[in-house]
């Protein structure tokens, strides 16, 4: 495999489910839908102590509308850094990217994405309420309409009842809802997680996997999300990044036609196993389980 | 910046309040009879020479209460202090120069206007220097430089310069409080104001905050428990300062003005509780920093 | 080219350092800027430097320090002139506001300078708060003479570093008195005595209890008032001044050598346990290695506070040496130069005492998070 090059150099873009919200004319572009994130030799340097780091080298990655993408690798290969480029919080050195036909920065500037960190986040000053309003008093959202939606999103991830508590009275697994409650707030098309579920424990983080399923087949964004839990990134995603670190490049991409409406023992499917084990085998193949 | 363990109030039985205090006490009481017997050791020499020079038998209890009366003391026994302390605060009209209660309030108001300055510097200085990259570079390391030499030596001549133009009383005490409590004022709050988690500002990033939002909905709330901790520093150098400001032109009022005088004439026991005053002052302003910074803090949302 | 407004500002220093040959230089010089040919070219050179900043942003600071020194350089030879030294006006002011606002934009451009390997970075970092410092020694020094401000009220930088140099040996002498003798025996005193308790107290957990609080409730208070005291006990010389030291160094050092001894996680006190560890060992493998950077912590304060309460202990009376004795005798004679003397020696001490200090800690505790970069 040539370094730094994915197998599929052009990746054809997912056919569409026909649904019933693509009625009008967009049947006619269902052939070729749009991209949310268009990356083409996309590459990143680091200047580092110790010489240069390449945390990307040479990433050509498609993702349509609508589509749930794991970037699932070691530590080091590079999923962060994407998603990071992707939501302009890093500069690439080299290549191209577009979000949504834009500049990162231009989508940025036009919150066009929600982020979501491993860590919640949340301002331990602040209520609940006053939490997932953050992002709407910022964009100068009025305080009725600020309100409707902290409702709204805080009663799509179960967390209704919980408006005045403070961050340091709920659960982590509680406060990470409360942060994607905040992230949807404002209704961006793009979701970016980066191993939101990381610090959780595995009975509370099936629980939010479920959930996160729901909310995407329920609000159809497209979502990147960033993990390094093979069952998790097989689970949720309808197309699998595989990557490898030193340099950071993908190995393979998976796609995967799970029913949307997919409960956790589909996870003791052999299809289940079968993409399972070609992650891991792409995993293998870039050296991550290598010293 | 939010902790995500398992934050459930937790239901352990607390001990009482006397319980927990009790090590305290204890310490106290200890210390208390420690100084009497200090007292009573160091003042004896100078009671038994006064019996001595008096021609008088004494026993050895009359030696004792000798130690605990002495009019010029080694050791000033508590409860001489405390008596004196008491007459010089409640035997005389709060405006004559007699009275402990009136050099207190002058030290007290030259304090805390130049608590309050410096503390208003101190902030306004940290906020440029957070936003405005020259003045981090070229002002914040000589701040910070400032803790490591005594400035407090320069207190006389700010005295004796504004003196000279004319400038006398709460003024020149003011401006040298003022000068003393704004350093640890700025270096806690600049900590303070650069404190959030760099994820907190790349989520800002992402909401293109203005610089102004993320002041006011992030950096100035995630800076107030090191605004009050430095504020209770900088309350007790304020303080000092205003107590050394009377010291060097032999000010006829506050606190360091009855030192002095006690230190002339040799009126110890006014010493003591010229210092005791002090020490109710410090403690009663560090007090109210403190009651006022655990009621933000709990509108604040900390954890009870 | 730089950003818009950094560059009118070096255009518009430029501008004011040539517009000044045509205002009046002073009240009282026969000559003004226009005829002195010197002066003239220099001025011209330095409007060039700053002209040119603004065109190459790599080199900018290099443009505006020429402009700046340049700019210092004039000012300050002007005031060798008798008849500009104290009767300025703006001719001469001009210069000067000018040079000011050069100084701002190259420590501006200083700043901005990136992309620079560690040692670059450091040697920036060091570099624009000591030209800052210098500059403001400079406006100073011009201030003064500029607007004839009376040496008894404001001496400047010039004649206190030349009373330094002339006032060596008494300088010297006043060192040794409150450095040598009060503030190092102080500080070891109140030092040694403070960990001295902390350790015991560490040993026995009801003390701790209560000196704790004790301890930091002391802490606050004004401590240096126990001067007069100490004077009563110890006499007028340096062991009443190294008395007041020993105090205030005692406190800070039980507080935070406690608060180190109780740093070390229940994991690494469990560890200890699983050797049947005794509990001197313990103290002296675990706990007191943990509590090195607490300890240094102290350390540092009291360096400054020890100095501090020498000096300030000398206000109240000592025998006739001392830093603060000289300082508050020469105040009342207002022979302030001497004053600012003292007070540059009294600094020169204190940083020279922290800084011992921290490479002492350095060394001992490298292996701290807070020196990884």
């Amino acid at each position: 495999m040539a370094l730094g090059s994915s197998p599929q150099t052009s990746i054809r873009p997912v056919e569409r489910l026909p649904d019933a919200a693509a009625g009008d004319g967009r049947a006619a572009a269902a052939a070729a839908p749009a991209l949310t994130v268009d990356a083409r030799g996309l590459s990143l340097t680091f200047q580092t102590r110790d010489g240069e780091v390449q945390a990307l080298a040479n990433i050509d990655l498609q993702i349509s509308d609508g589509d749930f993408v794991s970037l699932i690798g070691p530590s080091g290969c590079g999923k962060t850094t994407l998603l990071r480029i992707i939501a302009d919080l890093e500069r690439p050195t080299a290549g191209t990217i577009l979000v949504n036909g834009v500049s990162p920065e231009q989508a940025r500037l036009r919150r066009q994405y929600g982020y979501i960190f491993q860590a919640p986040a949340l301002y331990p000053w602040r209520t609940i309420e006053r939490n997932v309003m953050l992002p709407l008093e910022i964009m100068g959202y009025d305080a009725r309409e600020r309100r409707a939606r902290m409702e709204r999103y805080l009663k799509l991830v179960n967390l209704s009842g919980f408006e005045r508590k403070f961050p340091w009275q709920l659960s982590g697994g509680m406060q990470q809802r409360a942060s994607i409650a905040r992230a949807l707030s404002f209704d961006p098309a793009l979701l970016l997680m980066d191993e939101p579920f990381g610090a959780l424990d595995e009975i509370v983080r099936d629980h939010l996997n479920e959930q996160l399923l729901r909310l995407w087949d329920q609000t159809g964004k497209t979502v990147v999300f960033v993990t390094h839990s093979i069952p998790e990134a097989v689970f949720l995603s309808t197309k699998i990044v595989v990557m490898s670190p030193r340099p950071g490049r993908i190995i393979d991409v998976i796609s995967s036609a799970f029913p949307r409406d997919r409960t956790l023992e589909i996870r003791e499917t052999p299809e289940f196993l079968k993409i399972a084990q070609r992650v891991r085998a792409g995993l293998r193949s870039g050296h991550s389980y290598d010293e | 910046m939010t902790s995500s363990a398992l934050a459930l109030p937790q239901a352990m039985p607390r001990s009482g309040w006397l319980a927990e205090r009790m090590p305290l006490f204890v310490v106290v009481a200890i210390l208390l009879v420690l100084w009497y017997l200090a007292a009573v050791l160091m003042n004896a020499s100078l009671v038994r020479d006064g019996f001595r020079r008096a021609d008088t038998k004494y026993s050895f209890t009359d030696l004792i209460a000798g130690t605990m009366e002495a009019a010029r003391p080694v050791v000033p026994a508590p409860h001489q202090v405390a008596i004196n302390f008491f007459d010089s605060v409640f035997d005389y009209p709060p405006d004559s120069p007699r009275s402990l209660a009136y050099h207190s309030w002058v030290t007290l108001s030259a304090t805390v206007v130049g608590f309050a300055i410096g503390a208003l510097f101190g902030i306004g200085l940290a906020v440029l220097i957070v936003h405005l990259r020259t003045l981090e570079k070229s002002l914040l390391p000589w701040v910070i430089f400032s803790q490591m030499v005594p400035i407090l030596a320069i207190a006389p001549i700010i005295i004796v310069v504004l003196g000279a133009v004319g400038i006398h009383g709460l003024l020149p005490k003011s401006v040298i409080s003022a000068y003393l409590c704004f350093f640890p004022v700025t270096i806690g709050m600049v900590k303070g104001l650069t404190s959030p988690d760099p994820i907190q500002l790349d989520l800002m990033r992402t909401w293109s905050a203005s610089r102004l939002q993320v002041f006011c909905k992030l950096r100035w709330p995630s800076s107030i428990p090191f605004l009050f901790a430095s504020l209770k520093v900088s309350v007790t150098i304020s303080l000092v300062g205003a107590i050394v400001a009377e010291l060097p032109t032999g000010a006829q009022a506050g606190i360091g003005s009855r030192l002095l005088t006690g230190s002339y004439y040799g009126q110890t026991v006014q010493i003591w509780s010229a210092l005791v005053a002090a020490a109710i002052i410090a403690t009663v302003l560090i007090g109210l920093i403190d009651a006022v910074g655990r009621l933000t803090a709990r509108r604040m949302g900390a954890a009870a | 080219m730089i950003a818009r407004p950094q560059a009118m500002g070096f255009w518009l220093a430029a501008a004011g350092l040539l517009a000044a040959p045509a205002l009046r230089l002073s009240d009282q010089a026969a000559t003004g800027l226009a005829d002195r040919p010197a002066v003239l070219a220099s001025l011209t050179a330095a409007a060039v430097a700053l002209a040119l900043a603004p065109f190459w942003p790599k080199l900018s600071p290099a443009f505006g320090l020429a402009g700046t020194v340049l700019g210092c350089a004039i000012t300050l030879d002007l005031l060798a002139d008798n008849a500009v030294a104290g009767h300025a006006r703006w001719g001469y002011w001009l210069p000067v506001l000018a040079t000011w606002l050069a100084a701002a934009l190259t420590l501006t451009r200083l700043a901005a300078v990136s992309a620079l390997d560690r040692a670059g970075q450091w040697m920036r970092d060091l570099a624009i708060p000591l030209l800052f410092g210098a500059f403001l020694i400079y406006l100073w020094e011009v201030a003064v003479r500029g607007f004839g401000v009376p040496p008894v009220l404001m001496p400047a930088p010039t004649s206190t570093a030349r009373r330094f140099v002339e006032s060596l040996p008494i300088l010297g002498d006043d060192f040794v008195q409150t450095f040598v003798r009060s503030v190092l025996s102080g500080y070891v005193i109140g030092c040694g005595a403070g960990f001295a308790v902390a350790i015991v107290a560490y040993r026995y957990e009801f003390l701790r209890r209560g000196l704790l609080p004790l301890g930091n409730f002391v802490s606050a208070l004004p401590i240096v008032g126990i001067a007069p005291i100490m004077v009563m006990w110890f006499g007028f010389d340096w062991p009443s001044k190294a008395a007041v030291v020993a105090v205030m160094c005692f406190f800070p050092m039980l507080v935070n050598t406690l608060a180190g001894l109780a740093v070390a996680s229940p994991m690494e006190r469990d560890l200890m346990r699983s050797y049947a560890a005794q509990p001197a060992q313990t103290l002296l493998k675990l706990h007191l290695p943990s509590a090195l950077p607490f300890i240094f912590n102290a350390l540092k304060i009291n360096s400054t506070l020890a100095l501090i309460g020498a000096i300030v202990a000398e206000f109240f009376g000592t025998p006739l040496h001392g830093i603060g004795f000289r300082i508050s005798i020469e105040v009342a004679r207002m022979s302030l130069d001497m004053v600012w003397a003292e007070i540059a020696l009294a600094a020169l001490a204190g940083m020279a005492f922290y800084g011992i200090v921290a490479l002492a800690e350095r060394v001992t505790t490298s292996w701290h998070p807070s020196y990884r970069n």
